[in-house]
C-alpha cells in the first residue's frame, strides 16, 4: 500500500498523497525525545549517523570555502589576488580538512552508521557507545585542526612532508597534526564497530551472500580502517616527536630519512583512497538496482571485488613515489600492481552497466547522480593507470593532471556517490520528500560544473603545470580561468540541495516507507524508522536485490 | 620567453626519450576512448532505451556466459598491461645514464636551484645546455624536499636533503623551455622556476666562455638575495629587526662607530656578509646578523655583491619587485 504512489511515472510527478499513518509518530527515532542531552548523548546509532552528517556537512562547507579560494587566486597568473602564503595554507586547509574531516568520514560515518544495523536487521551497531565515543573523538581532532586555521593556518600541504613540516614550516603544524591523529582514532573504532556487527549482529537468515554490496563494501572498508590507520597514527606521533622534540626519524639534519615519511604516509594514505570510493561503490550498488528495478548483475562478483580492492590496495602505495628516490625495481614492482587494481573496478562499471541494461529505468535524482558516478569514475579509474605507468609519470608526476585524476575518483566518485545516497536515503533518514526537480537541476549543475572544472587540468597537467603553484606562467592562464568558472557551477550545485534539503524537514512531503520500490531490509521499516529499527522481527528474503526483473547468478547456468 | 599560444594542448618535446613518452600517453589514450567511449554509450542508450514506460523488450536471457564475464575483465586487463611494459622500457632507458654522459649538479634550496657545470661554472635557476650530448644532472637539496621538472623532456626527479637522486637525457632539439620545482618546498615554491635553454654544442661553448663564466644577472643575485635571508631581514619582513636597508647602499658614504667614514664598496659589503661583527655601524642597534662565512659559496657570493650594486636601479627599474610575501617574487626570475 505504501508503493501505491510509486507505480506511475517518475518522483516528480508522483502524487502528493500520505499514504501511510506512520510519520511524525511521537516514536520514531526523531521524535521520541527531543532534548539536548537525547541527541548529545545518544547511543542510536541513527541519531550518531545524524551527528556525523551535521559535522562533516560543517566541515564540507569550509573545505569548499578554501577551494574557492584557491580558485580565485589561480584566476591570475602572477599572484596578485593574495600572497603566496595565503595560498598555500588556502590549499593545505582544502587537503586536509576534506580528505580527513569530510571524504574519509562521509559515507562510512554517516550512512554506513545509519544503514548497516538497518540493512542486516539489527537493532543497532555492536558497540553503541563505543559509536557516540567515536563522534566525540572525530570532534576533539576537529577542534585541534580548527585551532591550526583559526590561530593563522598551516602550509604543509595535506601530504605533511618532512622535512618541511617538521624544520621549515613557521605555521601552526602542531595542533594540525595532533588534530589529525586523534581523527584517526575516531575512524578505528568505527570500522571496530562495523566489523563485529556485521559478523555477529545479522539477523536470522541474513547470511553472508544475502548482505547488500553496501554492507559488503563496508566491512571491506573496515578493514582497511583498522589495518591501515595505525600505520598513520604512527608516522603523525613521529612526526610530532621530530617537530616538538627534534627526534631525528626523518629529518636528515638529525640523521632521519624523509623517504621513510612518505612510505609510512602513502602506506596508509594510499588504502585511505579506498576508504574513500569503497562506500561510494556500495551506495552506487544500491541506488542502480534500485532505479532499474533489476537485480544487480553479478552480485558475488561485485562483492569479491570489494575485498580484492580492498586487498589489493595495501600493495600499491609506492607508485605515490616514482620520482621520489625509491629504488627502481620497487619502482617497477609498485607499477606492475597497481595494474592490477583495474580488474576489480572494472568488475564493479561493467556490472553496473549491465544492471542498467534491459531494466525498467527510472531517471530521478538519485540515479542521475549514479549514473554521473559511473562516467567520473571510469575517467578517474583511468587515469590512475596513466599515473602507474612509469615513463608518464615521470612527466606528470606533481602536476594538475594528478589533481584532475584525483578530484575525478574523490569528488566524481565519493562526493557524487554521497549526495546520490543521500537523496536516496533522505526520505527513510527524515521521513520528508525532497524537491524531485531542484533535485535533477543540482544533480545536472554539479556533474556539468565539475567536468567544466577538472577536465582542463588533466591538459594543464600533461602541459606540465606544476600543482600546489601560487603564481604560474601566463600560457596556462586561459585553463585556470575555465576551471575557475566551472568551480562556481559546481558551488551553485552544491548549495541548491543545502537549502531544498533543508526545506523539505518542513514542508516536504511526507515519505512513504518505500519511496521507490527498492530492496532491502531498511524499506521495510518506517520512514523515519522507530528508535530500535524494526516494529516486529525483519522478514530476510532468500535472495539480496529481489526485484522484478531477475538475471541469473553466475554459476547456476553454463559455468 | 618564446611565444606559446594559449590553447597549446601538445607541449615541446626536445628528446627521443620524451616523444616516446608522448607516444605512449597518446597510445593510452587511445585505449582510454576504446574502453569508455562504449560504456558511456551503453549508459546513455539504455538510459533512454529502457527508461520506464517505453516499450521495450525487458526478457533476460536464461544463458549467462562466464566466458564474456571473465573476458570483459582480463581484456582490458591485459591491454592496459601493454603500457605497463612500454612505460617500464622507457623509463629503465631513463634510469640508466651512458657512461659518456656529461654531470650537472644542481641544488635546490628555499627558493632557487642552482646549476654547476663541469667546466665549473654556476647559475642560478636557468640551465644553459647543449644537445645531441648524453647528460646527467645530479640532483640534491640543501633543506627541504624539492623536485626538478624539465617538461620539455617529460622529467622530473627529487632533490632530497643528504642524498642525492639523478636523472639524465640526451636533447635534441635547440630551444628554450621551463623548468620547475614540482615538490612542494614552501611559501615561494611556485617561484623556484627558471629556463633550460638547450643549445649546439658550438654555442654551449661560447656560453661558456663568455656568459656564462661572468654570468650576474639580476634575477640569479635577487633569488641568492632571497635564499639566503637576506631580505627577511633587510626589506623589512621580520617584526623587532632593524636591518638597515640595502637598496641604494652601493656606493654611499657608511658612518661607523669608531668614527670612520667609508664608502659601501664591493670590498666593504663583501667584508660585511662574511663578518658582521667588524665594523660596526654608527648608531646600529644590536647586532643580530649572523656571519655567512663558509656558508656563502664564493661564486653565490660575487652574485650577491653584484645584485647589491645595482639594488637601487632594480627597485626603481621593476616596480612589480616586491618582498615574497606579497607573491610577486617570480617577476624577478621569470620572463
Amino acid at each position: 500500500m505504501s508503493r501505491a504512489g510509486t507505480l506511475h511515472g517518475d518522483a516528480a510527478a508522483r502524487e502528493p498523497h500520505t499514504p501511510q499513518p506512520t510519520l511524525d509518530r511521537p516514536d520514531d527515532y526523531l521524535h521520541a525525545r527531543s532534548t539536548l542531552r537525547s541527541w548529545f548523548l545518544t547511543t542510536d546509532h541513527k541519531r550518531i549517523a545524524l551527528l556525523y552528517l551535521a559535522s562533516i556537512t560543517a566541515f564540507f562547507v569550509i573545505g569548499a570555502v578554501a577551494a574557492g579560494i584557491v580558485r580565485l587566486a589561480l584566476v591570475v597568473p602572477d599572484g596578485a589576488i593574495m600572497t603566496n602564503d595565503t595560498y598555500n595554507k588556502a590549499f593545505t586547509i582544502h587537503g586536509v580538512v576534506m580528505v580527513w574531516f569530510f571524504l574519509i568520514p562521509s559515507i562510512p560515518a554517516t550512512f554506513g552508521n545509519f544503514l548497516i544495523p538497518l540493512m542486516i536487521g539489527a537493532k543497532d551497531l555492536a558497540f553503541p557507545k563505543l559509536n557516540l565515543a567515536s563522534w566525540y573523538v572525530f570532534m576533539t581532532g576537529a577542534l585541534f585542526t580548527l585551532i591550526s586555521v583559526v590561530l593563522g593556518g598551516v602550509d604543509t600541504g595535506w601530504t605533511f612532508y618532512a622535512p618541511l613540516s617538521t624544520a621549515f614550516s613557521n605555521t601552526w603544524v602542531l595542533p594540525a597534526l595532533i588534530g589529525v591523529t586523534i581523527v584517526g582514532f575516531s575512524s578505528i573504532l568505527t570500522g571496530l564497530n562495523f566489523v563485529v556487527t556485521i559478523h555477529t549482529m545479522r539477523a536470522p537468515g541474513m547470511t553472508w551472500f544475502r548482505l547488500p554490496i553496501f554492507v559488503w563494501t563496508h566491512y571491506a572498508t573496515s578493514l582497511i580502517f583498522l589495518l591501515a590507520t595505525p600505520v598513520i597514527t604512527l608516522a603523525l606521533i613521529l612526526l610530532i616527536a621530530e617537530r616538538a622534540f627534534h627526534v631525528g626519524v626523518f629529518d636528515p639534519a638529525y640523521g632521519g630519512d624523509p623517504v621513510l615519511f612518505q612510505h609510512l604516509f602513502w602506506f596508509y594514505s594510499h588504502p585511505a583512497v579506498y576508504i574513500m570510493v569503497l562506500p561510494g561503490m556500495g551506495v552506487i550498488s544500491e541506488i542502480v538496482p534500485a532505479f532499474a528495478q533489476k537485480k544487480l548483475f553479478g552480485y558475488r562478483f561485485v562483492a569479491y571485488a570489494a575485498i580484492g580492492l580492498a586487498s589489493v590496495t595495501f600493495f600499491v602505495w609506492g607508485h605515490h613515489m616514482f620520482v621520489n628516490g625509491q629504488s627502481d625495481l620497487a619502482s617497477l614492482a609498485f607499477s606492475a600492481l597497481s595494474f592490477a587494481v583495474a580488474v576489480p573496478s572494472a568488475v564493479k562499471v561493467y556490472n553496473w552497466t549491465a544492471t542498467i541494461h534491459k531494466g525498467n529505468l527510472r531517471l530521478d535524482t538519485p540515479m542521475l547522480y549514479a549514473m554521473g558516478y559511473i562516467g567520473l569514475f571510469v575517467l578517474g579509474g583511468l587515469t590512475g593507470l596513466y599515473l602507474a605507468t612509469l615513463a608518464i609519470n615521470q612527466h606528470i608526476h606533481a602536476t594538475y593532471f594528478v589533481v584532475a585524476h584525483f578530484h575525478y575518483i574523490m569528488v566524481g566518485g565519493t562526493v557524487l556517490a554521497f549526495l546520490g545516497g543521500l537523496h536516496f536515503w533522505w526520505p527513510k533518514i527524515t521521513g520528508r520528500m525532497y524537491n524531485e526537480a531542484w533535485g535533477r537541476i543540482s544533480a545536472l549543475f554539479i556533474f556539468v560544473g565539475f567536468n567544466v572544472t577538472f577536465f582542463p587540468q588533466f591538459i594543464l597537467g600533461y602541459l606540465g603545470m606544476p600543482r600546489r603553484y601560487a603564481t604560474y606562467p601566463p600560457e596556462f592562464q586561459l585553463l585556470n580561468v575555465l576551471s575557475s568558472v566551472g568551480s562556481t557551477i559546481l558551488a551553485a550545485g552544491y548549495l541548491f540541495p543545502m537549502v531544498y534539503l533543508v526545506y523539505s524537514l518542513w514542508f516536504g512531503r511526507k515519505a512513504p516507507a518505500n519511496p521507490w520500490d527498492a530492496k532491502g531490509l531498511e524499506w521495510e521499516t518506517t520512514s523515519p524508522p522507530p528508535p530500535h529499527n524494526f516494529s516486529g522481527a525483519p522478514r530476510v528474503p532468500d535472495v539480496p536485490y529481489d526485484y522484478p526483473i531477475q538475471a541469473p547468478e553466475t554459476g547456476s547456468h553454463h559455468t | 620567453m618564446k611565444a606559446q599560444s594559449a590553447l597549446a594542448i601538445w607541449p615541446p618535446a626536445a628528446s627521443a626519450a620524451a616523444l616516446e613518452t608522448d607516444h605512449i600517453i597518446l597510445g593510452f589514450t587511445l585505449l582510454t576512448l576504446l574502453l569508455t567511449v562504449p560504456v558511456f554509450l551503453a549508459i546513455t542508450y539504455f538510459a533512454v532505451r529502457y527508461r520506464r514506460g517505453k516499450r521495450a523488450d525487458r526478457s533476460t536471457d536464461e544463458r549467462r556466459s562466464f566466458l564474456i564475464e571473465i573476458s570483459w575483465m582480463l581484456i582490458p586487463y591485459a591491454l592496459t598491461l601493454i603500457f605497463f611494459g612500454w612505460g617500464a622500457k622507457v623509463f629503465i632507458a631513463s634510469r640508466n645514464p651512458p657512461p659518456d654522459a656529461m654531470v650537472v649538479e644542481a641544488v635546490g634550496r628555499q627558493w632557487m636551484w642552482k646549476f654547476q657545470h663541469p667546466t665549473g661554472q654556476s647559475e642560478i635557476n636557468d640551465l644553459h645546455l647543449p644537445v645531441d650530448q648524453p647528460i646527467r644532472i645530479r640532483i640534491t637539496s640543501q633543506d627541504v624536499i624539492h623536485a626538478l621538472y624539465l617538461p620539455a623532456l617529460r622529467l622530473q626527479m627529487a632533490a632530497l636533503p643528504d642524498r642525492t637522486t639523478e636523472i639524465w637525457f640526451k636533447a635534441d632539439r635547440t630551444g628554450t623551455y621551463r623548468l620547475y620545482c614540482s615538490e612542494y618546498c614552501g611559501t615561494d615554491h611556485s617561484a623556484m622556476d627558471g629556463n633550460l635553454t638547450l643549445m649546439t654544442q658550438a654555442d654551449y661553448q661560447h656560453w661558456l666562455t663568455h656568459a656564462g663564466a661572468q654570468q650576474s644577472n639580476v634575477a640569479a643575485g635577487r633569488a641568492i638575495y632571497e635564499s639566503y635571508g637576506c631580505a627577511g631581514c633587510h626589506d623589512g619582513g621580520v617584526a623587532g629587526v632593524k636591518a638597515p636597508p640595502l637598496a641604494g647602499l652601493y656606493g654611499r658614504e657608511v658612518h661607523l662607530a669608531d668614527g670612520r667614514t667609508v664608502t659601501a664598496d664591493d670590498d666593504y659589503i663583501r667584508a660585511k656578509i662574511l663578518n658582521p661583527n667588524a665594523d660596526r655601524l654608527a648608531g646600529g642597534g644590536k647586532q643580530v646578523m649572523p656571519s655567512f662565512r663558509g656558508v656563502i659559496p664564493a661564486d653565490d657570493l660575487d652574485r650577491l655583491v653584484g645584485y647589491l650594486r645595482s639594488y637601487d636601479r632594480v627597485a626603481e627599474g621593476t616596480p612589480q619587485q616586491g618582498t615574497p610575501q606579497q607573491g610577486t617574487l617570480q617577476q624577478g626570475t621569470r620572463r
